[in-house]
């Protein structure tokens, strides 16, 4: 009953987007806008009966209802309550409709927010909107029904995948959805804008803070993720360059390059064609990466989603493919702007080159991504293509990228002089050699991580120096250095929000270089009493205890003592979780963590375990923390640029502009 | 012209070289003696069983990688090398059990295009620059110097060029209107 109330909320909301899409188009071409308004209440109730059916879904999870499928699959009587509500994204269909919810939720507050500002655009954004909507609701409608019956009724669910119960994992999902479909935004109001032919800046100036806010929450996913690798998936690191991982990385690097090209369209009215490209690419770079995960068409660890709905989503990636192409080339003549640069040392080049590198790792990623497909297509043999082939292919990429990042915001729009760039950045290139020679005399001899540090020092002083220069400008008018700092950034929060990005995005590659270059870890196995050691740390093995957990666990646990330079430093306990169930084991290891290193032991649960004996696996992974701790200075830098304006800066933002417009000579 | 490809062909070597010392950067040491789960796991770790995709054999539970641990390890006691055993493998079980595909035949494609890619776009997107550059910028391009590009004349002058002076007056100037 309750099911049938929620599916029916599902093909209600198909119909509605099915009609918008016919509405707005018949409204714009009668140009009879009493349709266009009908399209847009159409598109705007999907929301509601979207939130309907999650809520029904909820309710079904939380009640055990075994008599629909999809709660069979994803819960179990013994589950705690919060773990059944996230279970509505713990399996394909439910988290199709959670999918659903969040671009139903983007499209209709971008709709109804921009209404009268981009009123043109409005019949072209509902289309495009309800496109991408059809096709998601059609998945879940027709395809992948949540709502679906179990044709017999069983006592019990098989419960949660049990990598699925982590904190980690709960966050991690929602954010890389709201990423995904945020991007759907800027998408729309690109393809409004082709369609339409207005293609000043417009639909730019009304994304702007919406492909921001996507991109955050994508960067978050991504964060979160390697956090919850890290923890649970026990093998002492974050990232594993596994093809989910890639396809929501590689949407990244697009946006990314996107959030940066368009500084030059704003401020030059340059390279119109390539903005458009770059969101259209993101667009379909998120499709394709939705692709990837469901279809299960690459293997990958997160294969817990697979379905037969691959060729669905290939169709779809076609057809937007060549329907934003098609737009593209047609108004290819109104989208040439007179680029003209007046000289390759300048803010202008320094953004292309910057576009060049992000498309070079993209295109790495994606090739590496997709090279088993191709091979199997056309060798017949399968093979992997696994970290090794990315790191050495993407790692040059990256570090020029870093590279830019210290030198580019010195360069100005139009031209710059070789000279001051050169005085401006001698200094700081000589204090990072002098930290490197240093490094070098303590005995770090990797010269790939030498380089690496040396590029991440330079590019750090250069950054923030580029807040001292403002902040002493401040202060010479009599600011205090806190005041003359926050002025500073609230004044611009765009261009010193990016600047913190910045210094976020060279802590973690502190951190990563750290932890990739010298990384130690040893297995071995310990009778009770013997100890094992690695580096600074000696570890004390005193023994393992064995005891059912909540939720049909049986959890052993180890008991070890961590010394470093003879002092005790840790208690840690390590353990294996067995869901004896379904049989599936969990690795949980035991860390301590410092700002130099984590400490990460874990027992390695394909060797007997006894109260006396267990095998081992320990990693010392320097400078780990600095991944984390910059991937949080990250987040804040985009929360600085993103956050939205309140009313007085509005106001204020205004008049000063109306005053610069007057003082400015014609 | 002559000028800029020199320069365009001292980054493209400077590319290569990079590319061609990462490629170089890890080479492991062969392992020797009494084997050890270090051992074993040094040449596991870059294995793939065909059944547990994506997953290292250094980090796999299963009882098939387990047994291919012990394989390793048997492999390991009676003297062979890394490559010995990795071409074992790869034998039974294709070239996917390898962690990177190898450097020969189809699969050179792999490693060929991304850097074939970044190459030729390099060469592209450089020859765009080009042409994008306003007529009369050139001369300032080869001084690199904006007091040398105003002993040149303003005769062609681009829109002026702010200062970071300029951006710091700016900032100046917003400090009082506040």
């Amino acid at each position: 009953m309750i099911a049938d109330l929620g599916y029916a909320a599902v093909l209600f909301a198909f119909a509605a987007v099915i009609y918008a899409a016919i509405a707005s188009v018949y409204g714009a071409r009668k140009d009879d806008w009493r349709w266009v308004e009908s399209a847009r209440n159409a598109v705007a109730i999907t929301f509601p009966l979207i939130l309907l059916a999650c809520g029904l879904i909820i309710y079904l999870l939380l009640t055990n209802d075994f008599s629909v499928l999809y709660v069979t699959r994803v819960t179990s009587t013994e589950m705690p309550a919060y773990l059944k509500v996230t279970a509505l994204w713990g399996g394909q269909a439910g988290s199709l409709l959670f999918w659903n919810l969040l671009l139903a939720a983007f499209t209709t507050a971008a709709m109804l927010r921009k209404w009268s500002d981009q009123r043109p655009l409005m019949p072209y954004v509902i289309l495009i909107g309800s496109i991408t909507q059809i096709f998601f609701l059609g998945l879940v409608a027709f395809v992948e029904n949540p709502f679906a019956p179990s044709l017999v009724i069983p006592p019990e669910g098989q419960g949660l995948n049990p990598l699925l119960r982590h904190p980690g994992m709960i966050i991690h999902p929602p954010m890389l959805y709201l990423g995904f479909t945020g991007f759907t935004v800027p998408y729309t109001f690109a393809m409004a804008a082709l369609i339409t032919g207005k293609l000043d800046d417009g639909w730019i100036r009304t994304t702007r803070r919406w492909t921001l806010v996507a991109w955050l929450f994508l960067s978050l996913g991504l964060i979160l993720g390697g956090r919850w690798a890290y923890d649970v998936l026990g093998w002492g690191g974050y990232w594993a360059w596994d093809p989910v991982e890639n396809a929501s990385f590689i949407p990244w690097l697009a946006g990314t390059a996107f959030l940066h090209s368009v500084m030059i369209q704003e401020k030059r009215s340059m390279f119109k064609v390539w903005n458009i490209i770059l969101v259209v690419l993101t667009y379909l770079l998120v499709i394709y990466g939705t692709f990837i995960v469901r279809s299960g068409v690459i293997s990958s660890v997160h294969s817990f989603a697979q379905s037969a709905v691959g060729p669905l989503f290939f169709g779809f990636l076609s057809i937007m493919t060549v329907f934003s192409v098609y737009w593209l080339m047609r108004r290819r003549e109104q989208l040439s702007s007179p680029n003209e640069l007046q000289s390759f040392l300048s803010r202008e080049s320094a953004f292309l080159l910057n576009n060049f590198v992000f498309m070079g790792i993209l295109f790495a990623t994606f090739w590496g991504t997709n090279y088993p497909l191709i091979s199997e297509l056309v060798t017949g043999e399968k093979i992997t293509v696994g970290p090794p082939f990315y790191n050495k292919v993407t790692g040059p990429l990256f570090a020029a990228l870093l590279l830019l990042m210290g030198v580019a915001p010195l360069t100005m729009w139009y031209r710059s002089s070789a000279r001051r760039i050169g005085m401006a950045v001698r200094w700081p290139a000589l204090v990072a050699l002098v930290t490197v020679v240093g490094l070098f005399a303590l005995g770090i001899r990797n010269w790939a991580a030498l380089l690496g540090l040396w590029i991440v020092t330079f590019s750090f002083i250069l950054t923030v120096l580029e807040f001292w220069k403002g902040i002493r400008a401040r202060m010479k008018r009599g600011e205090s250095p806190w005041a003359a700092f926050s002025n500073l950034i609230g004044r611009d929060r765009r261009r010193y929000g990016g600047y913190w990005i910045h210094l976020g995005v060279l802590v973690m590659a502190f951190g990563i270089i750290g932890s990739y270059f010298y990384q130690q870890e040893t297995q071995i196995r310990l009778q009770r009493g013997e100890s094992a050691t690695l580096g600074a740390y000696t570890m004390a093995f005193n023994g393992v205890r064995q005891f059912p957990g909540p939720d049909d666990l049986l959890i052993k646990e180890a008991d070890l003592n961590v010394f470093k330079d003879g002092r005790q430093v840790a208690e840690l306990n390590p353990r294996t979780e067995l869901y004896t169930r379904t049989g599936q084991p969990m690795t949980i290891p035991g860390v301590r963590s410092t700002v130099s290193d984590d400490f990460y032991v874990i027992m390695v649960n394909w060797e007997t375990v006894t109260a006396d004996a267990a095998t081992f696996r320990l990693y010392v992974n320097p400078l780990i923390n600095w991944v984390w701790a910059g991937g949080f200075i990250f987040i804040i830098g985009t929360l600085i640029a993103a956050w939205p304006d309140t009313v007085e800066q509005k106001v204020t933002a205004a008049s000063r502009a109306r005053r610069r417009a007057a003082t400015q000579p014609a | 012209m002559n000028h800029t490809f020199r320069r365009f062909a001292t980054g493209i070597s400077l590319l290569f070289l990079l590319l061609a010392i990462f490629l170089l950067a890890t080479v492991p040491a062969a392992a020797q003696e009494p084997v050890s789960d270090d051992e074993v796991n040094e040449i596991a770790r870059n294995l793939y069983c065909p059944t547990c995709e994506n997953t290292p054999l250094d980090a796999c539970p299963t009882q098939a990688c387990q047994d291919w641990r012990d394989e390793i390890r048997v492999q390991l006691s009676e003297g062979r090398t890394r490559q010995e055993i990795e071409q074992y493998f790869v034998e039974r079980h294709g070239a996917r059990v390898l962690a990177q595909p190898r450097f020969e035949g189809f699969d050179m494609l792999v490693w060929i295009l991304p850097i074939l890619a970044v190459v030729v776009g390099g060469f592209i997107f450089w020859r765009y620059l080009r042409d994008l550059r306003a007529p009369g910028s050139e001369a300032d391009e080869r001084l690199g110097d904006d007091t040398a590009m105003m002993a040149q004349g303003s005769a062609q002058k681009p829109p002026p060029a702010p200062d970071e002076d300029d951006y710091i007056s700016r900032i100046e100037k917003e400090v009082r209107e506040e």
